[in-house]
């Protein structure tokens, strides 16, 4: 089934706009994460989407099912799935009786015979691989364990709407890996519709077809992970998703000064700001004609496909990331406190209120 | 290392302290209310406990605490429910008032009911009027003592409620139960040990009380006089045995009570290990 949202929008009392009026669409089957920092209206507005919490009146928002108007209707007669953060089990209920909580509300006249019930409920625990702990209470169960309890129980009354908040949030790194990978697999089997929030990235960019990125209660840009990443919409998005490295000074006859960093361009007179991914710069032990960007390793972690290396200078606001292959890395003899330069392969540019402008490769990259 | 106030006859020194304390203000009297009851042997304490008076007090007393009882019960809860679930103006000022019972004296609680309620008062005189009498008779008495006991529920819930928290009742709300599904299958399993806690105050309370009870009853005997009240008019009658055999029965209660808190307790701290 899918969503649609216009105008939606909330305040808290004197506390001020949690969101602002948003309009989302997700289409049937889609899988969309909603992602942000903290306090960038993302639960408030997945809150609003399961009927946890009202929209405001003013303006008069929709919220849209399908063809179905869910605006005025209660959240138990939604129909959806919800997966809380810290999984909000039945404390005093075993797992059994946990995930058949909502087949054994139902009225009467719809709710399954006992014996269905009990198929049912053991169909899903073996889908969540937990029938061995039907009869375990949450709290003798891992972190990851209650997850999958949680998402059984929502999974109960199949419905076509799963909305999760930030359901990874408290598990250990592995455990999270693992059961996200177990989502995406439940998504493409059963084919319902997932909205999740996370403040995550890496989770959002793994595991959604398209991203909601947002900020201050607005939605900065919903796309597909890749467009996200290579053509972001604003400097927020930008600097959001993934590492970048600040490079602001005055740039006078083709040359940016900040400190004793120096950086030829054809950029116009003026003060500028140039944003660079940690793998768009290369480490050389001479400064290259274009670029005199001396700095200092202050940190190398080689764990990984590439070596992560930490660089710190006067001239940086903040210390910058350098992300170089490990042939590289052998090949400069990179060690804490060794003073090298930093050489730019290509940077991004922003206007002052936000908006992408062509992104000049350097000269150096060129040559 | 060694904590502060660990040494062998800094730690002796305090047990001993607290043990003497003990014994000379809880343990003493306690005896001294069962040897008293029954310092004139078995006979006379059962002659005295089986008194037509005796018995109607403790008749009205246990009237009016089986009525108290409920009625506590359903007001704590809807009040803890209120504020731990609902936001809205007021809920602090609310959170504060519900303690005012605790706050004031018992006996300006019966004198301020008596000056409503009273024939005189606001609204005893309307109630008069109309052939209605509250103060002076059980209903008085009972009013009183719905008025004393009423914070003990609520005030075991609060903080209970509020470190739980709503989501399972949110999650059982997303998975389609009714308000009242909600309240028997989640709310109320997770709150019973708070909850029967709160009326095992509460009913210690009603038994016990005297202050508001002695400013509303009218002190009419076999008819307003509770059990407290009974075994203060005895020892004003000097009939020591009397008096102490109606405080051997209250004793009684409190040991009771004290027993079942201490179960409780012991049931909840073993639930905390494994539910």
């Amino acid at each position: 089934m899918s969503i649609r949202l216009s105008d939606i929008a909330k305040h808290y009392g004197r506390a001020g706009r949690a969101l602002e009026p948003v309009n989302l669409e997700v289409a049937e089957g889609e899988l969309v994460g909603l992602l942000g920092p903290s306090g960038s209206g993302k639960t408030t507005l997945l809150r609003i989407i399961a009927g946890l919490e009202r929209p405001d009146r003013d303006p008069a928002g929709r919220i849209l099912f399908g063809d179905r108007d869910v605006t005025d209707v209660h959240v138990r007669d939604r129909r959806i799935g919800f997966v809380f953060q810290h999984y909000a089990l039945f404390r005093h209920m075993t797992v059994f009786d946990n995930v058949a909580f909502g087949l054994t509300v139902l009225p009467r006249r719809e709710r399954p015979s006992s014996g269905e019930i009990r198929a049912r409920v053991y169909r899903l625990l073996e889908m969540v691989q937990l029938e061995r702990f039907a009869e375990r209470y949450p709290a003798q169960l891992s972190g990851g364990q209650q997850q999958r309890v949680s998402l059984a129980r929502a999974l109960a009354l199949r419905p076509e709407v799963l909305l999760l908040d930030e359901p990874f949030g408290a598990l250990d790194a592995k455990v999270r890996q693992e059961l996200r990978r177990w989502l995406r697999q439940l998504h493409d089997e059963l084919g319902f519709t997932s909205l999740f929030v996370t403040h995550d990235q890496e989770e959002a960019l793994e595991l959604s077809d398209r991203v909601a990125v947002m900020s201050h209660g607005r939605i900065e840009q919903i796309d597909t992970p890749d467009a996200l990443y290579h053509a972001p919409a604003n400097r927020f998005v930008f600097e959001f998703l993934g590492d970048v490295n600040h490079l602001e000074g005055e740039v006078r006859d083709g040359v940016l000064t900040c400190g004793a960093a120096r950086l030829r361009t054809s950029l116009p007179e003026g003060r500028e700001r140039l944003l660079l991914r940690p793998h768009e710069v290369r480490l050389a032990e001479t400064p290259s004609p274009e670029a005199h960007l001396p700095a200092t390793v202050t940190a190398v972690s080689p764990v990984g496909a590439e070596v992560r290396v930490e660089l710190a200078a006067d001239w940086m606001a903040e210390p910058w990331l350098a992300t170089l292959r490990h042939a590289d890395y052998e090949r400069l003899g990179l060690t804490r406190g060794q003073r090298l330069f930093a050489v730019p392969r290509r940077w991004h540019r922003f206007t002052a209120d936000g908006r992408p402008q062509p992104a000049a490769p350097a000269r150096a990259a060129a040559a | 290392m060694q904590r502060i106030g660990d040494a062998p006859a800094v730690r002796r020194g305090l047990i001993a302290v607290a043990l003497l304390l003990a014994g000379l203000f809880l343990l003493l009297p306690l005896v001294a209310i069962f040897a008293q009851a029954f310092a004139e042997g078995v006979a006379v304490f059962w002659t005295n406990v089986s008194d037509d008076y005796t018995l109607a007090a403790i008749g009205l007393t246990l009237f009016v605490t089986v009525l108290t009882i409920p009625i506590c019960l359903v007001f704590g809860v809807a009040l803890a429910w209120l504020v731990t679930r609902f936001d809205f103006p007021g809920r602090r000022l609310l959170q504060t008032l519900i303690d005012i019972p605790f706050a004031v004296s018992p006996v300006v609680a019966g004198l301020v009911y008596l000056l409503l309620y009273g024939r005189n008062g606001w609204i005893g005189g309307w109630l008069d009027a109309h052939d209605i009498q509250l103060m002076f008779a059980w209903p008085g008495i009972l009013m009183v003592t719905i008025f004393v006991t009423s914070p003990f529920v609520a005030r075991e819930l609060i903080p209970l409620m509020q470190a739980q928290g709503s989501r399972e009742e949110e999650a059982a709300v997303t998975l389609g139960a009714s308000g009242w599904t909600l309240f028997r299958r989640v709310t109320l399993p997770n709150i019973r040990w708070a909850l029967l806690y709160g009326v095992i105050l509460t009913n210690a309370r009603a038994v016990g009380e005297f202050g508001a009870v002695s400013v509303v009853s009218g002190a009419i005997r076999g008819e307003t006089m509770t059990l407290p009240l009974h075994l203060e008019q005895l020892y004003q009658d000097y009939n020591t045995v009397g008096a102490f055999a109606s405080a051997a029965l209250l004793a009684l209660l409190a040991l009771f009570t004290l027993a079942a808190k201490a179960g409780l307790e012991w049931r909840t701290a073993r639930q905390e290990v494994s539910p």
